[in-house]
């Protein structure tokens, strides 16, 4: 494994809720990770955001390892959970708040401040 | 140069969601229904909806995966610069 998909892995793993986008929550440059973006923020959940425009290889690399061949991806602590339109579709039934709290617990609106992380 | 190389060729885009279709329906024979939109009409942002009984019991993730792995040659070649995927089961 590179180091970079070592650093990937290692936010997908330690962060409650990982969100790889096309740019930051600052500045998002994709309306699909917008959309995530907005489902997970109505969610109330803690996103910790990595731009993947930083640099090609992280996309790439991403891809490699979750399997998932577009941006944006939405992990909760580990898993996959989907890109726009699975995170959107679970927002709107409720499952997403459902996972949210199952997989963070029941307070996880509390911790809910949003980061920017590096991966290169 | 002959006329035809360009005539034929170029101003082609032709109907740009109609390989996807063809993609889709190659890996979802059985699909009860199945849409590709071309949302802006450039031929490279597309909804598709695809419904059938193979998704039952499937989660959204394995769901999805499974028309991005019938799309994997306009996703890894560029032709797909934004796919939106809506999946149903039969039941």
């Amino acid at each position: 494994m590179s180091e970079l998909q070592d650093r990937i892995k290692t936010v997908v793993e330690n962060e409650p809720v990982a969100l790889f986008m096309k740019g930051t929550p600052q500045f998002i440059m994709c309306g699909n990770s917008d959309r995530a973006l907005r489902a997970l923020r109505d969610a109330g959940a803690p996103v910790t955001a990595v731009d993947v425009l930083v640099d090609p290889a992280i996309r790439q690399e991403l891809s490699e390892l979750s399997g998932w061949p577009t941006i944006p991806q939405v992990f909760i602590k580990g898993e996959l959970v989907g890109g726009a339109d699975i995170v959107e579709e679970l927002a709107e039934t409720g499952e997403l708040e459902e996972r949210l709290s199952s997989a963070l617990g029941p307070e996880y609106r509390e911790q809910a401040e949003e980061r920017v992380v590096s991966v290169v | 140069m002959g006329s035809s190389l360009w005539g034929d060729g170029y101003h082609a885009p032709m109907a740009a969601s109609e390989p996807l279709e063809t993609l889709l329906r190659r890996a979802f024979p059985d699909a009860t229904e199945l849409v590709v939109i071309d949302r802006t009409g450039g031929g490279d942002h597309f909804q598709v909806v695809v419904t059938d009984a193979r998704f039952d019991g499937l989660s959204l993730v394995d769901q999805h995966r499974l028309v991005y792995d019938a799309l994997d040659g306009p996703l890894q070649d560029g032709t797909i610069h934004e796919l939106r995927i809506k999946t149903k089961g039969a039941a």
